[in-house]
């Protein structure tokens, strides 16, 4: 199978993918962004989120063909010109990163959740990110990381 | 609160012991950079699959590869024929087959090896391998298994520890006495990172292995004897670590991926998927403990007797120390005269039961704290008030014989966790949905919500007890670039999520005054570090890491007296510089040092432990102990039998913080996997097979189960220990199960005798059901 696809901004191809790989594994296998995680390809733990044409989508749950043609942003695309975005900045501040394996997705899920709800309360970021598993922090240095994140957003 | 010891040592330098240094590992993490182990690529690399056995028990008549090998890019199908070396691995105990040949004994139980150009290739193939399989009725209940006339799983029998403590008056009597039956489920590590690896074949004949695990060089070990190849032929080196919690201490993907990898002469990829995960690392025993206390009427125990079943499922791993500790801490952090404990750990067709954070102690405190509750209920008094009454302290004799040594703080624990301040009462006006038990699925307008207030102490061992030669390596490199000092340090260690990388780079900051900190890549190039468990990597390679620095800055001083004149102890390292006492020349160390480096490599023992005695159980078999307390809050409807967790404290005594952020991230951590416990977390086998491997039924704590926290932090310092650290990974796991379901009997009046606790056992369906 042939595919195209614009991945954080860059037009890509896909030459002899099998019909049925994810999105995450031609993300991860073929393209060589292995930085959307594979915790359960399952669609219950979060760690494979990316944005497909702007919506936060499990990339494990997508068949690869049907982002043929789409924009799909990728953890690995948020960092600008080499500088971290400032919610990675808040995550490694906050202390929210121990084995890391939850933080690409937690960190597309929060810059989506800070772009539709700059400001969100604490009931709010909960429910957004009830989705992605950690196993290590027990959330609350993540949960740290957002509140900074969304203080900053007030500030702006 | 006696301050940790402080040596007189080179002048501040940033980012060192006690400060929350940035993790190295940090920002290539939030990046998406960091290579785990499933991240790994190789040009012309293959994929590995593992077939596996669909029963539990059974006899394999025949194994056909033939079908498999058509399918088209399949590289290798390789069976226990080809296991070039030792058939068998084990951590502590030899006795698991590399792939199956005979026998089956659990579920999953790996027949076979498939490498393909592509992971459904090799799938495909896996499903075409016929095996012929007699099917057995499987042998589940482990107290039927060390029944005389039960079929016999091993050559050893099916009984693979039984630990006693035999303490005191058997016979004594008590004013009160009180008796529970208690059980703790199968618990997963629930670890994100899939087990995985890249096995690379080497030009002489050897293998490189880059992997996750959580001690190097005990898989070395264990591969170089079933591949075969003397222990110098076999490499490996750390891959990224998506959490462990003690399910990467026994081998899964290791030995197999690297047999496909010589076989093909081609790099093989492994990786398993959720669901395999499941099958292919050891859980937490489950335990059935049945427990007798006897007190004055005033409330000082008397005596406990205990017997604690834990289910080994088919194979041993570190089922022998999970029994130890389990006898060991089987009363608590109490002063008791009188103990008789028996713990049998024992082979059964179930899924094999190894390491998970904790081990042998969390199932205990379960058991233990549920019963000093009820203790306190006989005796109408205050839970808490009972606990301290009881309490252990320095100097306390353990049932075991042995004197607590270092800081005991039983009573002060829980006395700040008693007096921290209560969250309010109540719920806001207007009713927010989400802030019910069972959130916006809360089906009620919170009729029959009642609050719960729960507590529990806990505490076990830190590093390797009974005996076991327990040491870890460091290297140091001290040298000089572009005009400023450096320093490499290189262990073993593995990283896990748990820091111990950064407290690495910490403790070399602090002994040479060097901010430049590099941490090698950990691989077998270097002496063991021993494993990430057991609490001890902060204390074992923190403390190789500051003798290897210690003997680096001996040798910088020296160096130091030979150009300048006087004696080392003349000088002294300030900022980067050496400095005489007796005329104030100084030198920095880079000029010193010029293109000449320091390198030295330490070991760091702790002190000797012994084993406990097989008939009594006395004997110092522990180096030191860590204690944590929980209280627990609780919202639980009744009715519907849904529970929200309002906060958790905890109060824990860590000797000392070297990254103060790192050990509140541990501390919320093990909670959470303690609330898991008391709440959801189960694997569920029924007569073998795992009911429920994946993430949409095997349960874990999401952001919304898991409470605000209070966390009080104490650094009392053990004297034996570098900088006084105490480990912090285990001991907040322990105290937050029973807390957690204190709170819900204290919420709902019913005994909760099994944890996790159920809807149905809040609602009381299930209160005479024997399980
Ligand atoms: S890997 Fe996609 S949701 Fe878990
Ligand atoms: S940091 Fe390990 S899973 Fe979240």
């Amino acid at each position: 199978m042939h595919l195209q696809l614009t991945v954080n901004g860059n037009p890509r191809e896909v030459d002899g993918a099998w019909e049925g790989e994810s999105l995450l594994y031609v993300l991860r296998e073929r393209l060589g962004l292995p930085g959307s995680k594979n915790a359960c390809e399952q669609g219950e733990c979060g760690s494979c989120s990316v944005y497909l044409d702007g919506v936060l989508v499990c990339s494990c749950l997508v068949l690869a063909a049907q982002a043929a043609g789409r924009d799909v942003v990728t953890v690995e695309g948020l960092a600008e010109n080499g500088e971290l975005h400032p919610i990675q900045k808040d995550f490694v501040e906050a202390g929210a990163v121990q084995c890391g394996f939850c933080t690409p997705g937690l960190i597309v899920a929060t810059h989506e959740l800070l772009a539709r709800n700059p400001r969100p309360t604490d009931p709010e970021i909960r429910e957004a990110l009830a989705g992605n598993l950690c196993r290590c922090t027990g959330y609350e240095k993540i949960l740290d990381a957002v509140r900074a994140a969304a203080v900053r957003n007030s500030r702006a | 609160m006696t301050p940790t010891k402080e040596r007189t040592i080179a002048p501040p330098v940033r980012g060192g012991v006690g400060t929350s240094a940035r993790r190295q590992d940090s920002v290539p993490k939030v990046k998406g950079e960091f290579a785990y182990s499933s991240d790994l690529w190789a040009e012309g690399m293959l994929w590995g699959a593992t077939v596996r056995s669909p029963h539990p028990r059974a006899a394999i008549r025949s194994l056909d590869i033939t079908d498999a090998l058509t399918v088209s890019g399949v590289h290798a199908v390789l069976t226990h024929e080809d296991v070039p070396g030792r058939k068998l691995f084990g951590m502590e105990i030899v006795d698991q087959p590399v792939l199956a040949w005979d026998e089956i004994r659990y579920e999953g139980e790996p027949v076979a090896l498939v490498a393909a150009d592509h992971p459904e290739n090799a799938r495909r193939a896996a499903d075409r391998l016929r095996v012929d399989y007699e099917e057995l009725p499987p042998l589940v209940d482990p107290e039927r298994a060390v029944e005389p006339d039960a079929p016999q799983l091993h050559a050893s029998g099916n009984l693979i520890r039984h630990a006693r403590i035999r303490c005191g008056d058997p016979a004594v009597t008590a004013d009160v006495v009180i008796e529970g039956t208690y059980e703790t489920a199968m618990q997963d590590q629930a670890f994100l990172g899939p087990e995985s690896g890249l096995a690379v074949p080497a030009e002489d004949g050897g293998i490189d292995l880059y992997v996750a695990t959580q001690w190097l060089h005990v898989d070395l070990e264990q591969l170089a004897a079933s591949l075969g190849l003397p222990q110098d032929k076999v490499r490996i080196t750390l891959a990224g670590v998506g959490g462990a919690f003690g399910a990467r201490e026994d081998l899964s993907m290791q030995i197999h991926c690297c047999m496909l990898a010589l076989y093909t002469g081609r790099p093989v990829k492994m990786m398993y998927s959720r669901e395999e995960s499941f099958f292919g690392h050891v859980h937490r025993h489950p335990a059935r403990m049945h427990y007798e206390h006897g007190a004055t009427r005033e409330g000082e125990l008397v005596y406990v007797k205990a017997r604690i079943v834990l289910d080994g499922g088919a194979y041993a791993s570190s089922s022998t120390a999970v029994c130890a500790n389990a006898t060991a801490f089987a009363c608590g952090p109490y002063e008791v005269p009188n103990v008789q404990v028996d713990a049998l750990a024992v082979y059964t067709n179930n899924p094999p039961c190894g390491a998970m954070r904790g081990f042998g102690a969390v199932q205990a405190c379960f058991a233990y704290e549920s019963q000093m509750d009820k203790l306190a209920d006989a005796l109408g008094m205050d839970p808490v008030e009972l606990r301290m009454k009881n309490a252990m302290s320095t100097g306390s004799a353990m049932p075991t014989g042995q004197i607590v040594e270092g800081p005991a703080p039983v009573a002060e624990l829980l006395r700040r966790v008693k007096e921290m301040s209560l969250p309010p009462a109540g719920h806001d006006a207007p009713l927010d949905l989400r802030s019910l038990p069972g959130g916006v699925s809360n089906t009620t307008h919170g009729e029959g919500i009642r609050r719960g207030v729960g507590y529990a102490i806990g505490f076990k061992n830190i590093a390797f007890s009974e005996g076991s030669d327990d040491f870890a390596t460091a290297r140091v490199r001290l040298f000089a670039a572009g005009g400023e000092p450096q320093v490499e340090v290189h262990s073993a260690a593995a990283e896990v999520g748990q820091g111990v990388g950064v407290v690495q780079i910490q403790v070399a900051r602090t002994e040479l005054g060097v901010e430049r900190v590099t941490l090698l890549p950990a691989d077998t190039t270097v002496g063991s570090a021993g494993s990430s468990s057991a609490s001890r990597q902060t204390w074992m390679t923190g403390g190789a890491v500051k003798s290897a620095c210690e003997a680096v800055r001996a040798r910088l001083l020296e160096r130091a007296a030979g150009e300048l004149g006087g004696s080392p102890s003349d000088f002294s390292m300030e900022g980067g510089k050496i400095v005489s006492q007796t005329n104030g020349i100084e030198v920095s160390i880079a000029d010193l040092l010029g293109r000449d480096s320091i390198e030295e490599t330490r070991e760091y023992r702790h002190r000797k432990t012994y084993p406990m005695d097989p008939e009594t159980g006395q004997g110092d078999a522990h180096v030191a102990f860590a204690f944590a307390a929980h209280r627990a809050i609780v919202d639980v409807d009744t009715e519907l039998g849904l529970v929200r967790v309002v906060e958790l404290a905890t109060a824990q005594d860590v000797g000392k913080a070297i990254n103060p952020l790192s050990v509140e991230g541990q501390i919320e951590g093990g909670s959470a996997q303690g609330l898991g416990l008391a709440l959801m977390e189960e694997i569920q086998v029924s007569n073998g097979r795992i009911r429920n491997p994946s993430f949409t039924d095997y349960l874990i704590p999401t952001v919304l189960d898991m409470p605000p926290m209070k966390i009080d932090v104490l650094e009392l310092g053990d004297p034996e220990a570098p900088y006084g650290v105490k480990g912090v990974g285990e001991a907040p796991t322990i105290s937050s199960t029973p807390a957690v379901i204190a709170a819900l009997r204290d919420a709902t009046g019913r005994a909760l005798e099994r944890a996790p606790v159920r809807p149905e056992d809040v609602v009381g369906l299930t209160e005479r059901e024997v399980r």
